[in-house]
């Protein structure tokens, strides 16, 4: 109990956006129409490419010598750019699609 | 100065997901949500490669290897704008899928260079004690472990969700199918549970107060073999599951399966988020798990089933059921 306490107390900004974000994720996508759900879905994948942040984060902490590392970091900032900008440019195209059919 | 400003560009990332969510979400301004968010990720990107500061010897040091980074940058970026240019318009929820695996792929390659990280410890350098002995604590390991669940399954699933749509996969079902996944599900969490559960709490540790010598004795203890066996076992366990998971599931209920990944990467990249403390990276994910997993949701409604009904109630789950019984 205290040890679950203690964890509260040190994280417990963490916890908040955490829960806070849950909330506001489902609420601002409530009521989108079903035509928008493929494009919603499609721009959602591109925003979790955030975590492309990290990759950069651990290959740029990486020693120089550290080949694995590098080797592997190299390849995650590769596939997470790859889903970032991959991402976008797909979703633009999808919308822009939509707008010809109106 | 430069970490401060770092802080203000991930509060404006964050702020542009969620407008750019809510814009995506009405027909009239979803072209330029997107852009938005394009627009919030580059700064967080860029504010990332320039101001981030990490500690090394107890001073402030920016980021290394940016030759290395800029280049994965620039190929991931020729490769994503080219591929998503090309695609004919009927391949493009494919091509979603692909960009979702290799965000998953992402988030798991993170998680298994932490964990190399933490097995240097054979020969450490004080510095090298230092920083492991700080972050290696039970809530790092996890937060570690579920990234490399979470974006493995979802690596592999997207990959042969890709296939499926392109045909090159077909719907592989057999007896038991059912029961092998469940069994897989729950080797896995007892797997992580064992690998967090033998990790020592040594959170709270702070980097100045700690004696270097004593430090080193403590980190011998934390990463044994078994460690090692049992994180790159959940790695081929979440790769093999991701790949069972999708294999029963018909074709036409492929959309559903993918935004149902795609919110298993979003957690993903929380988990990461939370291993380097970073806001943009935890809002960012954690928006799109929510919106991802209410979107699925959606998605089912809109074609008159629920959840459950595509994820056990497809062919695979028909005959295993009928098998059972």
């Amino acid at each position: 109990m205290h040890t679950f306490l203690d964890f509260f107390h040190q994280h417990v900004e963490i916890i908040y956006i955490v829960i806070l974000s849950v909330f506001l994720g489902i609420e601002v996508i409530g009521r989108v129409p079903s035509v928008l759900h493929t494009p919603l879905m499609s721009g959602a994948n591109a925003i979790h490419g955030v975590v492309v942040i990290g990759a950069i984060i651990v290959t740029g902490q990486a020693q120089p010598d550290n080949y694995p590392a590098l080797i592997l970091g190299f390849l995650a900032v590769l596939l997470g750019t790859l889903n970032v900008v991959g991402g976008f440019v797909v979703t633009d195209r999808m919308l822009e699609m939509f707008k010809k059919k109106k | 100065m430069g970490i401060h400003i770092l802080t203000l560009c991930y509060l404006i990332a964050s702020v542009t997901f969620i407008l750019g969510l809510k814009m995506l979400s009405h027909p009239t301004t979803a072209r330029k949500g997107n852009l938005v968010a394009a627009l919030g990720m580059a700064i967080s990107i860029f504010g990332t490669i320039f101001l981030f500061e990490h500690r090394v010897d107890g001073e402030s040091a920016h980021l290394h290897n940016l030759p290395l980074i800029f280049a994965a940058l620039f190929i991931g970026s020729a490769i994503g704008f080219v591929s998503a240019k090309k695609i004919q318009m009927t391949a493009m929820p494919e091509l979603v899928s692909l960009f979702n695996g290799m965000g998953g792929a992402c988030a798991m390659l993170i998680s298994v260079i932490e964990f190399y990280h933490y097995q240097f410890t054979a020969t450490p350098s004080p510095n090298d004690v230092l920083y492991l002995t700080h972050k290696l604590s039970t809530l790092s390991i996890l937060a570690i472990t579920s990234g490399l669940v979470i974006g493995s399954i979802s690596f592999s699933g997207s990959i042969i969700a890709w296939g499926k749509l392109r045909g090159v996969v077909k719907d592989r079902v057999f007896k038991g199918q059912r029961a092998l996944n469940m069994l897989l599900l729950i080797v896995l969490v007892s797997s992580v549970v064992i690998l967090v559960g033998i990790t020592p709490s040594v959170s709270y540790v702070s980097t100045e107060s700690i004696d270097p010598l004593n430090a080193i004795s403590q980190t011998f203890q934390y990463i044994s073999n078994l460690h090692i066996y049992l994180f790159y076992g959940i790695l081929a366990l979440s790769l093999i599951y991701g790949v069972l998971f999708v294999f029963p599931i018909g074709g036409a209920d492929m959309p559903v399966v993918i935004s149902l990944l795609n919110s298993f990467t979003g957690v993903a990249a929380a988990c990461a988020g939370f291993v380097y403390n970073n806001q943009a990276m935890l809002t960012g994910g954690i928006l799109v798990g929510a919106a991802g997993t209410l979107l699925t949701i959606l998605m089912c409604k809109a074609m008159n089933r629920s959840l459950l009904n595509v994820i056990v109630g497809s062919f695979g789950g028909d005959a295993a059921g009928a098998a059972a019984s």
